[in-house]
């Protein structure tokens, strides 16, 4: 339904609201609208001058390790349309009628009886001669980031303007796009607003010990052509930097023309003056983010914009919240360095301030207090290097608890007496714990109360921690704190049978070395059952027997538990036949396998088609086929591939160094020699592998649970990536390690992974629920924090020594054999499984 | 394989009382606590039974429709066995759908019931009733 010059006579039509801009706040608003019963007063319609619906600016680098414009949206496709609110994406609005209370656009005009502009802001770019040149770009919208990967695909390196927050973001998406990347800040330090020389200086080194150059106190002069990139920066000094890629990202600036051109009060330097109701100088007119103007300071994080976003929405439904200003206080990670500010973090804002600093050049971590003359409150803090203390220092700000006698211990190491960390027992209820959606501790406990059982139930109820994300770990300890001092004990048992978790069950078969299911059903399974087990709980535990014990899993005692693709060693598919893939390690394969491969299919009249994972699988084999098809393949060399089982499936690999003339290290050999160590290895879900032979990455290793990428020096591991339904980029855990670290590292990560994850978690989703991250990760895997490295390597060596092919196996005894007859009393094959052919092949009818 | 032996133990089978029980086979062809299918031929027709054997449990013995209404796919037989809610159960390989060992009846839908048939012991061999 079209709002165009709709008549607004008619009593019982609600008024129209215009809201212009769908970024996060924009979003935000009718979020607020649809939620609280805004659309009863309202028709709403939203302006959204890009293609995209609102979508997560916050994680906006993200965009280059893996995430696309569909996860990075604040909502499904259809929720404005499902909501009763139109979106307009891609309409630019281009004058607004005051006195005809219209909103124009190229499309046409649009009455409103309340307006709102949440325009947002945009990239300023310097006034440099040059500065418009092709390659010159900033970075601010998913099309922004689209210009500069496609500008980057001819660049060997680029140069960001601005080394502010932003800046380092930018800074750290053209290193990721393998750029050689320079920054170039106006200012003596990085991050000037957020930092003093101290933490600046420091936060240089940690930036340039990445690779990325820092130049500080560069004033640009102009840009021209280069010699032997395609742009030189010429400085004040007439030194010049050559690059072929240059991101402006030297602050913002409120998108207030269209306001400005309507005549609204507008800020000395720009913004759109608001008062504690988001309203402008025109009453109808409101306005509400980084384009507001709130007693003289624009806010440029997304925690206001929502509070002035409420607030707006207060004062379109008669309600009384205010935007009342507020905190700044912010913790980041920029090119994966840790830096925090709260309050008045320089201690210039209140006299006779006092100040503790912490500096440690080794670790390289600073941290600085600022803390009122009386030393019992902290009015500010700075932290570069470590966040650690970051959650606990800002509930000492933001809800003015007194600090302890020694203040200076907050910013000390734990090692060296530093005090405590706040526990969230400590905190008020009025403590703010998410400030981007306003939930405090109070909210918390209410939802608790009311009947929230889980961190996903108070998510849900409250939106904490689904802003920026970076209350997560305090949300969590809150949540926890408070449920276990309502007694409620989380129940996270595997299922009916058992009252453990996967990983409690895997604890117990291998401390009490117990080797089957009834054993462990008759002593550990809930009285209550008839000890049958279920679907559940018997797949998960023949998975952990096997991972301790490496028995064939077709032996009597496991053989029940076996999900029907174990059972059968074969990949059911929909009409009942199986599909076989044989192991093609590193998807290496000689002709002679090649034919004998063909001349299977062929006789058994088998499906063929090439998989991701490089090797051949073959589709339609019936039941009782199959072990007359593997007596073949196993007499022509092949191996079973346990494309059926949640362990091991393949090591994919570039042709590497043998024949690519980019190649530095021989891919496939070590592709091959992996996939044979670890074939066999029944894990929580599959594992997938990758090695590449360059950083070209043909092989696509960042998207598999380990992935390997050659290096002129060795091999880089990557861990936990992720292709199918839910893409995750692997993350770089360890680089420029031999032959032997590689296995070692992957050996202990693999075993630590089968010991600790739930059942059917794949390394990505394992390693997004870990507590501590890929920090903990690193430091049990790599520095053995958990002192258990010892009993990885044993438990993994034993898997591997007691290897067996289960096909081969399995045909050389007549018993297991017996289980593959489609009927036991009659030797026809299913006559219903009917066949068609297309393409030259046959499929299921 | 004794699927030849088999054949000839089933062409023994007296036929023309085929409303009344008939030998499917042995205790030998069974698998403890998972299932086998077998052929049937009945007066309606032919039909394919999954046999499920869970021994020191219960009737031990179960047959219900091989068939899987989700999937329509002649499968039940390689399903997980196990107990919910109090009963035995298997759940189809393909979409993991639960059955009743004892009257074939779906948890997910209750209105899909797989048929079943009475089945015991005679010795070591096996007999259904259809």
């Amino acid at each position: 339904m079209s709002t165009k010059s709709m008549s607004t006579q008619n009593t019982t039509t609600p008024e129209q609201l215009i809201i212009i801009g769908n970024g996060m706040v924009g979003h935000h608003l009718v979020e607020q609208l649809v939620d609280n019963g805004g659309l009863e007063h309202y028709q709403v319609t939203v302006f959204g001058e890009e293609r995209h619906r609102a979508y997560d600016r916050v994680h906006l680098s993200e965009y280059f390790s893996g995430r696309d414009a569909e996860s990075l949206a604040l909502c499904d496709a259809d929720y404005y349309a499902t909501s009763g609110v139109e979106l307009r994406s891609g309409e630019s609005v281009i004058e607004i009628d005051r006195t005809t209370h219209e909103v124009i656009t190229d499309q046409g005009r649009y009455h409103y009886d309340r307006l709102v502009l949440a325009t947002g802001s945009f990239p300023f770019v310097p006034p440099i001669p040059g500065n418009d040149r092709d390659g010159c770009l900033v970075y601010r919208t998913l099309d922004d980031l689209d210009a500069i990967q496609a500008a980057a695909e001819n660049a060997t390196n680029g140069v960001v303007v601005g080394g502010g927050l932003l800046g380092l973001e930018a800074a750290n998406a053209l290193r990721g796009l393998n750029l050689d990347t320079a920054v170039v800040e106006f200012a003596s330090r990085l991050m000037p607003m957020q930092v003093d020389s101290e933490g600046g200086e420091l936060l240089r080194e940690k930036i340039e010990s990445l690779g990325v150059q820092v130049l500080t106190e560069r004033a640009t002069q102009r840009i021209e052509d280069g010699d032997n990139s395609l742009h030189r920066m010429v400085f004040q000094d007439e030194k010049v930097l050559e690059t072929d890629l240059i991101v402006f990202s030297a602050g913002i600036r409120p998108r207030d023309q269209l306001a400005r051109a309507c005549g609204l009060e507008i800020g000395e330097r720009g913004g759109i003056v608001v008062d504690d109701q988001c309203q402008t100088s025109d009453p109808a007119i409101l306005a509400i983010g980084e384009v507001a103007l709130w007693n003289q300071s624009i806010f440029g994080l997304v925690a206001p914009g929502y509070q002035m976003a409420k607030a707006a929405f207060s004062t379109l439904t008669g309600g009384d919240t205010h935007f009342g200003g507020a905190d700044m206080s912010t913790k980041l990670k920029l090119l994966g360095v840790d830096v925090g500010s709260i309050g008045d973090a320089h201690g210039n804002q209140n006299p006779g301030a006092r100040m503790f600093r912490y500096l440690d050049p080794i670790k390289q971590e600073y941290r600085k207090l600022v803390v009122s003359s009386d030393g019992k409150k902290l009015l500010g803090a700075m932290m570069v290097g470590n966040n650690s203390v970051y959650d606990t220092l800002l509930q000492y700000y933001s809800n003015g608890i007194e600090l302890p006698d020694e203040s200076a211990s907050l910013i000390l190491p734990q090692s060296s007496g530093g005090a405590p960390i706040l526990g969230p027992g400590a905190l008020p209820e009025t403590a703010m714990i998410c400030s981007c959606h306003n939930v405090t501790k109070g909210d918390i406990c209410g939802t608790i109360d009311a009947g929230a059982v889980d961190l996903g139930g108070v998510k849900s109820a409250t939106k904490a921690s689904t802003g920026c994300g970076g209350c997560t770990a305090l949300l969590k300890s809150v949540v926890d704190h408070e449920l276990e001092a309502r007694g409620v004990e989380v129940d996270k048992s595997i299922c009916e049978h058992f009252a453990h978790t996967r990983q409690e069950l895997y604890d117990i078969v291998r401390v009490e070395g117990i080797k089957t299911f009834t054993d462990l059903i008759e002593k550990h399974g809930n009285a209550d059952t008839h000890r049958l087990g279920c679907d559940i709980c018997k797949p998960a535990v023949a998975s952990i027997l096997a991972s301790c014990f490496n028995e064939p899993i077709t032996d009597a005692a496991h053989i029940p538990l076996q999900d029907t693709n174990d059972t059968f060693m074969a990949n059911i598919q929909k009409n009942g036949t199986y599909s076989v893939v044989p192991r093609v390690a590193g998807g290496e394969i000689t002709p002679d396998k090649l034919i004998a491969l063909g001349e299977v299919a062929k006789k058994y009249d088998l499906y063929s088609k090439v998989t991701g994972g490089q090797r051949i699988d073959l589709f339609g084999a019936r039941l009782e086929d199959l072990p007359d098809i593997w007596s073949e393949l196993i007499a022509a060399g092949f191996e079973t591939g346990h494309a059926y089982g949640k362990s091991l499936r393949t090591v994919k690999s570039c042709v590497g160094s043998t024949w690519c003339r980019y190649g530095v290290q021989d891919s496939v050999g070590m592709a091959i020699w992996l996939e044979n160590r670890y074939k066999g290895l029944r894990s929580p879900h599959k594992i997938k592998f990758g090695v590449s032979g360059c950083t070209r990455e043909c092989a696509e290793a960042q998207s598999k649970d380990i992935g390997i990428i050659a290096t002129e020096n060795g091999w880089n591991l990557y861990v936990c990536g992720n292709g199918g339904m839910r893409p995750r980029h692997a993350e770089l855990f360890a680089t420029d390690l031999d032959d032997e670290q590689l296995y070692r590292t992957i050996d202990r990560f693999l075993m630590f992974y089968v010991r600790t994850a739930d059942r059917l978690q794949r390394t990505s989703v394992w390693r997004e629920n870990l507590d501590g991250g890929l920090d903990y990760l690193k430091e049990v895997i790599l520095e053995d924090s958990l002192g258990i490295n010892e009993e990885l390597d044993r438990q993994m060596q034993t898997v591997v020594d007691t290897y067996q092919c289960e096909w081969a196996d399995a045909i050389s005894d007549p018993e297991k054999l017996k289980r593959f007859r489609s009927f036991v009393n009659d030797d026809r094959p299913d006559p219903s499984i009917i066949m068609t052919s297309e393409r030259g092949q046959l499929r299921p009818a | 394989m004794t699927a030849t032996a088999l054949k000839k133990e089933m062409d023994m089978v007296d036929v023309q009382n085929s409303q009344a029980w008939q030998k499917v086979c042995s205790k030998a062809d069974l698998v403890e606590f998972s299932g086998v299918a077998a052929w049937l031929e009945t007066t309606e027709g032919p039909a394919q039974v999954a046999i499920f054997y869970l021994p020191g449990k219960g009737d031990e013995l179960y047959a219900l429709d091989h068939f899987d209404p989700f999937s329509n796919a002649n499968v039940i037989a390689r399903g997980i066995v196990g107990d919910i809610k109090g009963a035995a159960v298997v759940a189809s390989p393909i979409y993991k759908q639960h059955f009743r060992l004892d009257d074939g009846q779906c948890l997910e839908d209750e209105e899909v019931k797989l048929r079943t048939w009475k089945i015991a012991f005679k010795g070591d061999e096996v007999w259904i009733e259809g």
